[in-house]
């Protein structure tokens, strides 16, 4: 099988190991998440050569369900990026214009579905890697509630934001799939037992779904903002209230993501020394300078500034200023939500502020970071977040964005199938 | 302001190697990214945050032996090997 | 005459690293009994440290550290919780070392020791739970290794770490409270000292108005003593040579018996620790309640001496090291009092000159021995003989023959034992006013039942053991 867009960074082919709800599916599954036996690189080239000598939790769940797994997909470097342009092995492109980037981290996964090269596709979603290829592949895509789905066996990036989900080109195969995936598992500390239950209706009467202004501001290309206006109105149509509303924390949210998620990088990252694992280290010179070296070598820019940025946040004389703040800053955007939940069910707005950028686009850092306004408050307060299709721009995909209470990952789901059987009416 | 210095610094703290380009331009854009975080500064500096939510404490589980990895697999992965050790730069 | 320097105090503060014997390591199911194994065969992902690796916290390890935290007197926060301490070293498989920092498990606590100048309490700082690192060996020869072997069976053993407030003023408070620490958690059963690695001390050592210096990885009780004694006569001889104690971090070579400088930069390390995000914080105050403490070292030596009479000095020995004070137990039915001397000094002795461990000997053979002893069947010097070979046949790992065959093989059962039990049979029988002083409570009597044998046997018994089977026909009789 051909590969134009870049995908994939290795093709396998696990068989089922029975049948089951997954049954003659063909699933892919983003390359941070391990496989044994099958190489697992993160996309960065520090991992080269290595093979897990076990399945994460979610790949035992899926092929005993029937599933087969057809590949690992392409990815930002241990998922830092929006683009899929930081990965190790090269940039995946957008099926609809491959001009343009697949979105990130799990580009390679978006790509893969939303060109039919699998039929389902696991990612990750540390601040919206799920959710944004969804938005610019025009793909559903779900981020479950945190501790919804075990983590065992997910290469860590922020361990504390992050979460396994689907991507798929309809809402009914997201909510098989999360019926698969959100089962306990001893194995992570912070996974809980929360079998997903819907058969989705697509009833949303009398739904509130609250609309923060500030889900329309921070850069959002007012055509996107007019796409999605619209699609809420869609929804009203089908009986939901809507109601406006006010999210005062997100001014911080940016910052405190980024600032969480490099300091818990900056640790996770250390592991890799070359010396159980991956690029090998150079036997001959001391200790640090060898591990320094394999640093240089196997980390791409992206990850470097990460992680040097992280240490940083955590140092001593700065922890105070930067990491601790950052929680704090989390802890009002957690309240923030829980304030707006006990007015509403859902919140809706844009995934991305704009369509898929062109290749190369955002070679500045913080103007990538800033793109990811919209998607990180679901990761810090880790409420359930969804991508479905809503629209276009310049023949673009655009994405809605729906939001739900903890553990109310079923009133997501329910919602944007809802959305996506009116809309599939009106086509 | 993050000076020149200040990356090279914290390239030392985190082990990172870098190439004389990359501090150029780690200065630069570490500037830009610091900058965007001082909206941290008008939090206020006192409390703690939240540590967890409070269904989610006590996770544990009984001291059962499982069984290891074989030794093979257990050092498949490295570079280098010696006797069932796992090979790695001199520390001393 | 006394210079200045040597009339200012020396200030100790003890960091102890003590692994709790649970069945399975802190984070994961791999076993904790790996010493006499290959390398890198008690690991899994999670204790190598392998990408997407979890952990998950061992509720033993944690029901053991409360019950040190309950024994040690420690104040027990409401919730606690483990933290990530960051530093790159290949014995730390993930870059960084899960322990507590700002919320441990215990907080000023106290432990009650002999000290130089009587009962002294030695103050706990904080009592912690973390994972050892694995174990390096340095490969290549003398001081410039030429690469490093790991293996990670160690990886993930839970230790305790048991910090002091700086309390002790000398090498010899120190080890006094290595040893009743040892035995406190010994008697708790979550320790097993004799195992290798199984406690390593770091020591903070200053004289009064100079500068801390640090002594890492000691890694035997008796190391502590002598690492901090060279490190006192060290400073004192600088500071006679008017010069500045340096603030620094020493090594201690055990095998020299001296510290030398790591002569690393002294750069304050920056941890930069943050909470461990894979753990949820523990929040279990509310056990200390349910932790039933046994009996403790210092109620076990008051028991020993109301119970079996023994002298406090027998009793504090005896009591000193749990399996000892159990093996006391076993065989102090035989007679309370021949028992304490033969297990405190004799046997005690023995043990220690060999280097062996008190469960080397059976107590039933310990036992046999005893009432050959009581009853004058064997002579005292042929019972330590007799012991000698018990414990040489232990060493070896042979089986450990009877004391009673071993007498016979060596031929050292005394040709005149039964004739001295027939001979104190006479002299009681043909004394019977002196016996009957005896039996109404006047001990001098014994003195002249004693002196009499001592003319049958022509003065070449050995006192002691007359009076010993004297005693034993009276008391029977």
């Amino acid at each position: 099988m051909g590969d134009p867009l870049n995908a994939f960074i290795t093709a396998c082919d696990l068989p089922p190991l029975k049948e089951g709800r997954l049954s003659g599916l063909r699933i892919a599954v983003k390359d941070n998440i391990s496989t044994a036996g099958v190489p697992t690189t993160c996309g960065s080239r520090i991992l080269q050569g290595y093979v897990p000598p076990y399945d994460a939790f979610v790949v035992e769940l899926l092929r005993a369900e029937g599933a087969r797994i057809v590949g690992k997909t392409n990815m930002d470097e241990f998922g830092m990026g929006n683009t899929t342009e930081n990965s190790g092995f090269g940039p995946t492109l957008n099926p609809i214009d491959p001009r343009r980037v697949s979105g990130g981290s799990s580009g390679g996964s978006g790509a893969a579905v939303a060109a039919g090269m699998a039929d389902l596709a696991l990612g990750s979603d540390t601040g919206g890697s799920i959710r944004c290829p969804a938005a610019f592949c025009g793909i559903a895509g779900h981020k479950p509630t945190y501790g919804r789905v075990s983590r065992f066996g997910l290469v860590a990036y922020a361990n504390s934001l992050e979460q396994i989900g689907p991507l798929a080109r309809s809402v009914q195969e997201i909510a098989t799939l999360l019926q698969v995936l959100c089962r306990h598992d001893p194995r992570d500390s912070t996974c809980r037992n929360r079998p997903f239950d819907l058969v989705p209706t697509g009833e949303i009467r009398g739904v509130k779904i609250g609309i923060p202004e500030e889900f329309f501001g921070f850069g959002v290309d007012p055509r996107v903002a007019a796409v999605v206006y619209r699609a809420i109105e869609r929804l009203e149509e089908l009986g939901a209230e809507v109601i406006a509303c006010s999210m005062p924390s997100m001014k911080y949210a940016l910052a405190a993501y980024y600032t969480t998620c490099m300091s818990e990088a900056s640790s996770n990252l250390a592991r890799f020394d070359g010396v159980r694992y991956g690029l090998p280290v150079d036997h001959r010179p001391s200790w640090h300078e060898a591990f320094r070296e394999v640093r240089k070598r196997g980390f791409g820019s992206e990850v470097k500034r990460r992680v040097m940025l992280g240490t940083f946040a955590l140092s001593a004389g700065y922890y105070g200023r930067y990491y601790a703040k950052a929680q704090i800053a989390r802890d009002l955007v957690r309240e923030d939500f829980a304030q707006l939940f006990r007015e509403v069910d859902l919140i809706a707005g844009p995934t991305m502020p704009t369509i898929a950028f062109r290749l190369g686009e955002k070679s500045d850092p913080l103007s990538s970071y800033l793109a990811d306004i919209l998607t990180v408050p679901a990761n810090l307060a880790g409420i359930p977040a969804i991508s479905i299709p809503c629209g276009e721009v310049e023949g673009m995909p655009v994405g809605l964005q729906l939001m739900g209470r903890h553990f109310q990952d079923e009133l997501v789901v329910d919602a944007a199938y809802a959305y996506e059987q009116a809309r599939g009416c009106e086509r | 302001m993050i000076s020149r210095k200040d990356v090279e610094h914290i390239a030392e703290l985190a082990d990172i190697g870098l190439a004389p380009e990359e501090v150029e331009e780690f200065t630069h854009q570490f500037n830009l990214i610091l900058d965007y975080f001082e909206i941290l500064d008008q939090l206020p500096a006192e409390g703690g945050w939240t540590r967890t939510d409070t269904e989610d404490l006590n996770v544990m589980r009984e001291d059962l032996v499982v069984p290891s990895l074989p030794q093979h697999e257990a050092i498949m992965n490295a570079s280098a090997r010696e006797d069932g050790f796992i090979k790695a730069p001199r520390v001393m | 005459m006394r210079t200045v320097t040597e009339e200012r105090g020396v200030i100790i503060g003890l960091e102890v690293h003590t692994q709790l014997s649970t069945a399975s390591k802190l984070f994961c199911g791999c076993s904790t009994d790996y010493r006499e194994d290959e390398p890198n065969t008690h690991v899994c992902p999670v204790c190598l440290g392998l990408p997407g690796s979890l952990p998950v916290i061992n509720r033993r390890a944690v029901e053991y550290a409360l019950k040190v935290a309950k024994a040690l007197n420690c104040r027990v926060a409401e919730e606690c919780e483990f933290a990530r301490k960051n530093y790159f070293y290949p014995d730390l498989p993930k870059g960084f070392q899960i322990t507590m920092y700002d919320r441990p498990i215990g907080t000023q606590g106290y432990v009650d020791i002999e000290g130089e100048d009587g009962e002294k309490r030695i103050g706990i700082t904080r009592i912690h739970l973390e994972e050892d690192p694995g174990r390096l060996v340095h490969a290549g020869e003398g001081d410039r290794p030429k690469y490093t072997l790991v293996d990670y069976n160690r990886s993930g053993i839970p230790l305790l770490e048991i910090v002091t407030d700086p309390d002790l003023r000398s090498p010899k408070e120190a080890r006094r409270f290595l040893n009743a620490l040892r035995t406190t958690l010994e008697y708790l059963g979550v320790f097993e000292g004799d195992r290798e690695g199984a406690l390593r001390v770091d020591a903070n050592i200053s004289i009064e108005g100079q500068n801390r210096v640090e002594i890492k990885n000691i890694s035997s009780y008796k190391g502590v003593e002598k690492a901090l004694t060279f490190e006192i006569t060290r400073q004192r001889g600088m500071m006679r040579r008017g010069l500045g104690i340096e603030r620094e971090t020493r090594h201690f070579m055990e095998a020299r018996g001296i510290t030398t400088s790591s002569r690393s930069k002294e750069v304050e390390h920056d941890y930069r620790y943050f909470p461990e995000p894979d753990l949820r914080p523990l929040r279990v105050r509310s056990w200390l309640d349910r932790i039933q403490l046994p009996e403790m070292p210092a109620a076990r030596r008051e028991r020993f001496m109301v119970q079996y009479g023994v002298s406090l000095t027998h009793a504090r020995t005896l009591t000193g090291e749990l399996r000892l004070a159990e093996f006391y137990e076993k065989v102090a039915h035989v007679d309370a009092l021949l028992a304490a001397t033969w297990v405190a000094d004799t046997l005690l002795g023995e043990l220690n000159y060999r280097d062996q461990s008190i469960t080397a000997l059976p107590p039933e053979r310990f036992e046999a021995l005893l009432r050959m002893l009581k009853s004058g069947a064997i002579t005292d010097r042929g019972a330590v003989e007799i012991l000698r070979r018990m414990l040489d046949a232990a060493a070896r790992h042979e089986p450990i023959e009877t004391p009673e065959r071993i007498m016979k093989s060596l031929d050292l059962g005394r040709d005149n034992a039964t004739d001295l039990m027939a001979m104190a049979a006479e002299v009681v029988s043909s004394n019977a006013s002196a016996v009957s002083d005896y039996r109404s409570g006047k001990r001098e009597a014994l003195n002249f039942l004693v002196g009499q044998m001592m003319k049958r046997t022509r003065g070449k018994a050995d006192p002691r053991e007359l009076r010993r089977v004297l005693e034993s026909i009276l008391t029977s009789g």
